[in-house]
């Protein structure tokens, strides 16, 4: 057993003539909440279709559960449990025959099998729609009994690929909850794959922001954010903002000062705490401060200052659309790529 | 290296899956049954031509409609990794921690199973039609036949399912290879009838061995001795399976 539950050197997988992961290397200590962040089409389900044994990487190498992903994919099913981007539920079978089937595909014993069924069902508040066919189920119990499945032969490492993608407010935020009590109560390692940017921020110990199959950044989202240099504070001014300028220059946790259109911007640590102290100051100098606004630096923002563009710019750009339109025309030479 | 509870649940799955799909199972007998009457109806009264005198049409007929049907739902079943594949449960199946041959192993006992239901079924409206079984143990025999006729074909469906990405090669595959397999087969009429180049086709095809056991187990009546044709037969199940796992372990499940 190593320490780490996934360890990847230089992960590289081409499709004929796109590189989709591009010589990725990074570790997951054992308990971490993992997040790959990244536009569609960035690498994530690729990455996660090669540590779950799906896809074989066209070179570098990767560890799960301290099991080679290439030498010995049946320990590396035995250690991961994983719900997929896209429904991989049978419609013909009612929820509860899914989970039965895949409990006797990983090898639980009847009496076992029976127990974690209705503990994952209640977990996922199913219990009631267990005996319905999952073809009348809605996308957001589709994806909650994929949940559950993915947890019935408790897993050392689970794979979410977009957990909470196309779901409401209320279900993601539900299932939120559920990821985390998961990840710190059930000590299971993590790896969840989002374009949500909130999704990452909100449940991420360490997040690695991806583009174009490369990793661009790696560290926990407090300290992506912190590379921009803290918040930014707008103090709009009636009267003469120089002074006020002047005196917040001198000043130690104010690391950069503008003005522009009688705005005061203003970059600093923990904004929300100094904005009495500026108010004060402006008061001190006879100046009085119309309108504030403090601006935390959101992980979008760590994504524009790393590719130069929004995610949703990304998304709605040429090349990714070709991509998703190849994707669902005859999903393309090797389907099913992001 | 095969195990048997994934086996079994793999087949469980499709059992349910061919039980709550009644209109599947409909129309999987439909065509059939209508060749079966029609054909049967509309020759009824001529002898077979290089049959020697005094087999009834539906006493030749019956065996060939038996293999048309497992021709199809067994190239089917093979075929429905695509559709698995299109809806994502392959994914399920393929991160399960079983052997390849197991997932293999089980999807063609599921198939297997479906293809000799739909079977049984068409045999037992045909002896509504006049058909008669000549000897209780050959018939036993028979079913042997079917069972390798409908594993032949499932490893040739798992084959054709590697190679392709979609359903949009499905139509070609129907049109292309399985109508020329049923016609070459002789299904409907002795293939000593095809000129020379058409008949060698006939005879490279393995549906032509299935049928004419088939034929003489439950019919009396063969082109080829019933030893050949069980020797063939058995030789074509063990190289499409084998093949049809080869290409199914090789292809990917995303």
């Amino acid at each position: 057993m190593t320490q780490d539950a996934i360890r990847v050197e230089n992960l590289t997988k081409k499709f004929e003539d796109v590189t989709a992961v591009d010589g990725v290397s990074f570790g997951v200590p054992s308990g971490e909440l993992f997040g790959l962040l990244g536009p569609n089409g960035a690498g994530k389900t690729t990455i996660i279709n090669m540590l779950s044994t799906l896809l074989a990487p066209t070179s570098g190498r990767a560890e799960v559960a301290g099991f080679d992903i290439a030498a010995r994919k049946d320990d590396v099913r035995r250690s991961i449990g994983i719900v997929f981007q896209e429904p991989a539920l049978e419609s013909k079978l009612t929820g509860r025959e899914n989970l039965e089937f895949h409990a006797m595909m990983y090898g639980i014993g009847k009496a076992e099998r029976r127990a974690r069924m209705a503990e994952v069902l209640d977990l996922v508040e199913l219990s009631d729609k267990a005996g319905t066919l999952v073809e009348k189920y809605s996308g957001g119990m589709k994806r909650r009994l994929e949940i559950a499945r993915g947890l019935m032969h408790r897993p050392q490492v689970l794979f979410l690929d977009e957990p909470t993608l196309g779901l409401d407010a209320q279900t993601r935020r539900h299932i939120w909850d559920y990821i985390r009590k998961l990840n710190k109560e059930g000590g299971v390692t993590i790896i969840l794959t989002t374009h949500y940017m909130e999704e990452a921020d909100y449940l991420c110990g360490r997040t690695a922001i991806i583009d174009h199959g490369k990793f661009v950044a790696l560290d926990t989202p407090d300290k992506l954010k912190d590379i921009l240099g803290g918040d930014v504070v707008s103090l709009e001014i009636e009267g003469d903002p120089s002074r006020l300028l002047e005196a917040l220059e001198r000043t130690a946790w104010v690391k950069t000062s503008k003005l522009h259109d009688g705005v005061l911007s203003l970059t600093m640590e923990k904004g929300e705490r100094r904005i009495p102290e500026l108010i004060n100051k402006a008061q001190a100098l006879g100046l009085t401060v119309a309108c504030v606004n403090l601006h935390k630096p959101s992980l979008e923002d760590v994504f524009i200052h790393f590719t130069g563009r929004t995610i949703r710019d990304k998304e709605g750009g040429v090349e990714e659309r070709n991509r998703m339109i190849m994707r669902s025309h005859g999903r393309g030479p090797r389907g099913g790529r992001s | 290296m095969i195990s048997g509870t994934a086996v079994y649940v793999l087949w469980l799955r499709e059992m349910k899956r061919f039980l709550r799909a009644k209109s599947r199972v409909v129309g999987a007998l439909a065509m059939p049954l209508f060749f079966l009457a029609f054909l049967g109806m509309g020759f009824n009264r001529m002898a077979v031509p290089g049959m020697g005198g005094g087999v009834r049409y539906i006493q030749f007929l019956v065996p060939g409609i038996l293999g048309m049907s497992l021709l199809f739902s067994s190239t089917m079943a093979g075929l429905s990794v695509l559709w698995d594949r299109e809806f994502g449960f392959l994914k399920e199946i393929m991160v399960a921690p079983v052997s390849r041959v197991s997932i293999v192993v089980g999807r063609i006992a599921g198939g297997t199973t479906t293809a000799l239901i739909q079977s049984v079924l068409i045999l037992g409206i045909s002896f509504g039609l006049g058909f008669k079984v000549i000897n209780p143990i050959k018939f036993l025999l028979g079913l042997l036949f079917m069972f390798m006729i409908a594993v032949t074909f499932i490893g040739f469906g798992l084959i054709f399912a590697s190679k392709m990405r979609d359903m949009q090669g499905f139509a070609i595959v129907m049109n292309f290879v399985i109508f020329p397999l049923f016609f070459l087969s002789g299904a409907l009429y002795p293939l000593e009838n095809l000129p020379r180049a058409v008949r060698i086709l006939g005879y490279a095809d393995p549906l032509t061995y299935g049928i004419d056991g088939l034929r003489g187990t439950l019919a009396g009546v063969s082109s080829f001795p019933i030893a050949l044709d069980l020797g063939l037969m058995a030789g074509f199940s063990v190289v499409m399976i084998v093949l049809g796992a080869y290409f199914f372990e090789k292809s990917e499940s995303v």
